[in-house]
């Protein structure tokens, strides 16, 4: 056993958060919140010098063949940065999906680009009705000749005003909730019949409600085995599971240094109020729990990759739900000891606050994950 | 002993319903059971109404406009209200300055500032905490000096609720430097419109303007404006805060809220199924519910003492703890229910003025919003913390 980085990873860890500390302030992040893409593109190509945008895939995908142990290292910075650039839809979700569900030539078409930063694709997960079920799938792909008309609808797609392929689960065979009869397709941003709704998101982000309606694509677009698409999707949502535990670790300590710098700054009473036994003792599960969420966090980035997929299940829920818990927890603490500062749009807690929340509900919150957990 | 109001009691509870029902603008409803953003005019129109009525001021003695209710009344009174989704009352004036002046003002006090308050002539605010004093309040700066017949006032307030509507605050300010800080501290009030006055908006985190800073250059303000003594102004708030905490537990807005969540749980799906319907999230409603009954009885019992003429005591400290930590439990539920659909933010439709549909179900936009707004009742009116270190020394004796 050895929970140690290697030397590249303390290279990509270094350089991150450098990245995060020096380049990626909080008013640019805010000023970004005004723009309809809602991110840099020179960010982005930075993204793609450094090497980040290719960290997981192959080198001869133009990758650099590391891990998700690598994503890990880069989500956990962004979020203490706040990151809004789309890396978890596009890098994770997209470079997940591409490369395990990808035939070679689609992978050697697509990967290289996704890695150069000229390709942003996003995974269209969720419906309207569908919850955290990833195989309640309304959407459908029927076979027209040697391609696939889609109708029906997806909602809150990440990232989507920007993305030049949306992956789209559709069905090709079975009802609603079926778990067989699920085919996953790349359609184009652009593509007539596909209208988007786009909107900010409350913790920053953008998304858009998706709309299909006679939209052709051509038999090259089935990505991956037709009807059989259900656990490949689950195995890059999983994928997607990790990074954004990784992104809440990040961000559950940012909030503990600063929650503990106010502690022993902030004066009351003639003294800190970190000298009160109660917010000593708060501070200190504030301190269990991010302590926790991270390693919860490495353990689900060093199984999630691997071949045996009831252990990637368990982690993965495992960690999940642990971090919506102690997400929840650290958040609401964070604000209620920085008191009416913490309910201030100034301050980055709040900010942070916003985020933790989403990323609970995010691929599902704390009470899927768990019942997930207990049925494997 | 009974737990059912008698016959008198129970036709006042049918007089205030019909009232709420006929008079509360449909509008303003609309708003406050969606959780949605109130202007100001919503909360004037409805208090207008009230005031029509001769309910504006339920705590008040009759002989400056209150209606004699005995407190079972005012319970119901304040109970309808919730439940028929009328706005909270903003109590800055009818329960906090008000009561001040009525029990230690002078006549002129009275004479010129409770009839504005009782008809909503006038906006209130209350200026109390500082930069450097929140928790703490009794460390606070703001400085003013006798000068003939005025004060010179100098300093900053912070957090100051709606002061954006104000014409008027209530602040505590030092007046001596010297003896223990409680005892320098007196009890002023401040038109907004002195010169010198200027407020400056604070956004809160769901995006919200409701809390502002309230700067105060060399304001002049005349010595008649001082309440009762000088540095008896600690006294004043103490006696204040016990009126801060009637009604802090908001019992039926709570209820109000959870029959919302229920309502939209039986609208959202999970696995195929309404999420009502599973036993997790089921049971996560039924504890709040429960918890809401304790407190709701608890309630009850210091408004039975109450009623045999006891004052509330510090046990009404729990009553503060208890009820903000049950919303912001409610508010968390709502967020959860509705799942990916608290993601858009969609301002526009926190104001019910936008004329097209939202993105996902109607009831979605305000959720995380509130959610987040939410955490700030655990930290004003005196932090939960505080609350119970008042529980732990005044009820414990710890
Ligand atoms: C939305 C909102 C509206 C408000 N409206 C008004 C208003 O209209 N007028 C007004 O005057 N004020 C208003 N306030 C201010 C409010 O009264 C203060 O925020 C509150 O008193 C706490 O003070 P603080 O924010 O300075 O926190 P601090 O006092 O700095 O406290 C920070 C943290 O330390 C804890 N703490 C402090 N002392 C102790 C102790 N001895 N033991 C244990 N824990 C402790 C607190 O509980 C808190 O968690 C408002 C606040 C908010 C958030």
């Amino acid at each position: 056993m050895d929970l140690s980085y290697t030397n590249e990873q303390n290279l990509i860890r270094d350089s991150v958060q450098r990245f995060a500390r020096d380049s990626y302030p909080f008013d640019a992040r805010r000023r970004l919140g005004e723009t309809s893409e809602g991110f840099s593109r020179g960010t982005w190509k930075t993204f793609a010098e450094l090497g980040w945008l290719g960290v997981a895939l192959p080198e001869a995908y133009g990758g650099s063949g590391g891990s998700a142990v690598d994503v890990m290292i880069l989500m956990e910075a962004f979020g203490r940065a706040l990151v809004v650039e789309p890396y978890f839809t596009a890098a994770v979700l997209g470079g997940t999906a591409l490369l395990l569900g990808g035939s070679e030539a689609q992978k050697r078409s697509l990967l290289p680009r996704l890695a150069a930063g000229e390709l942003l694709p996003t995974l269209a997960f969720a419906e309207p009705q569908s919850r955290f079920d990833l195989g309640d799938v309304q959407t459908t792909a029927r076979q027209d000749g040697a391609g696939f008309v889609i109708d029906g609808a997806k909602s809150v797609v990440f990232h989507a005003v920007s993305a030049d392929i949306v992956i789209v689960p559709a069905r090709t065979s079975g009802e609603r909730r079926d778990e067989h009869g699920i085919s996953l397709f790349l359609v184009e941003g652009d593509a007539a019949g596909l209208t988007r709704r786009d909107y900010p998101t409350v913790d920053g982000h953008r998304a858009s409600e998706l709309k299909f309606e006679n939209v052709r694509v051509g038999g090259d677009a089935l990505l991956g085995a037709r009807d059989a698409a259900l656990p490949l999707i689950e195995t890059v949502v999983d994928h997607g599971t990790s990074a954004v535990c990784a992104e809440a670790v990040g961000i559950m300590a940012a909030l503990y240094e600063a929650t503990l710098e106010h502690l022993k700054t902030r004066e009351q009473f003639g003294q800190p109020i970190g000298r009160f036994q109660v917010l000593q003792h708060r501070m200190v599960d504030i301190f269990a729990m991010c302590e926790q969420a991270r390693s919860m966090a490495l353990m689900a980035a060093l199984t999630v990759g691997g071949p045996d997929p009831t252990a990637r299940r368990k982690a993965v829920s495992a960690a999940k739900n642990y971090i919506g818990r102690a997400g929840r927890f650290v958040s609401q603490q964070a604000v209620q000891l920085h008191g009416a500062m913490g309910m201030t749009d100034e301050l980055i807690i709040g900010h942070y606050f916003k985020r933790l929340t989403m990323i609970d509900t995010l691929f599902g919150n704390a009470d899927h994950h768990l019942e997930r957990f207990g049925r494997l | 002993m009974d737990l059912t109001f008698n016959r008198d009691e129970q036709a006042f509870r049918g007089e205030v319903r019909r009232f709420v029902a006929e008079r509360l603008p449909a509008d303003v409803k609309h708003k406050v059971e969606n959780g949605l953003r109130l202007e100001k005019d919503d909360y004037l129109r409805w208090q207008k109404a009230l005031y029509e009525k001769g309910w504006a001021a339920p705590g008040w003695p009759v002989e400056h406009g209150g209606p004699g209710w005995t407190p079972v009344q005012g319970y119901i009174f304040e109970q309808e209200c919730a439940l028929g989704d009328a706005p909270a009352v903003m109590p800055f004036g009818l329960n906090m300055v008000g009561p001040v002046i009525i029990e230690f003002g002078s006549e002129a006090q009275k004479a010129r500032f409770l009839p504005r308050i009782l008809s909503s002539e006038d906006w209130w605010c209350q200026g109390y905490s500082e930069p450097g004093a929140g928790s703490d309040l009794a460390s606070l700066k703001m400085s003013a000096v006798r000068a003939g017949d005025h004060y010179a006032v100098n300093g900053a307030k912070t957090w100051t609720t709606l002061a954006q509507y104000a014409d008027m605050i209530f602040c505590l300010v030092r007046t001596s430097a010297s003896g223990k800080k409680q005892e320098g501290i007196s009890f002023l009030l401040i038109d907004m419109k002195s010169p010198g006055v200027t407020v400056r908006p604070i956004v809160t985190f769901d995006g919200g303007q409701e809390i502002n800073e309230v700067f105060f250059e060399d304001v002049e303000v005349p010595a008649e404006n001082l309440v009762g003594e000088e540095g008896k102004g600690w006294t004043y708030a103490k006696f204040l805060l016990g009126h801060e905490r009637v009604g802090i537990a908001q019992v039926a807005r709570s209820k109000r809220q959870v029959e919302r969540l229920k309502k939209i749980a039986a609208a959202e799906f999970k696995d195929g199924r309404p999420l009502a319907d599973d036993p997790n999230f089921r049971a996560k409603i039924s504890t709040v519910e429960i918890d809401l009954l304790a407190l709701e009885h608890m309630e009850l019992r210091i408004l039975s003492d109450e009623t045999a003429g006891q004052a509330p005591g510090p046990e009404s400290s729990l009553l503060k703890i208890r009820g903000t930590e049950i919303q912001q439990e409610i508010t968390e539920l709502l967020v959860e229910a509705v799942g990916y659909y608290a993601a858009p933010y969609q301002p526009a439709f926190l104001r019910d003025g936008a004329n097209d549909e939202p993105v996902g179900p109607g009831y979605a936009p305000a959720l995380a919003p509130t959610y987040f707004n939410w955490r700030k009742a655990s930290i004003y009116g005196g932090s939960n913390e505080i609350q119970k270190n008042i529980i732990a020394k005044a009820v414990l004796g710890l």
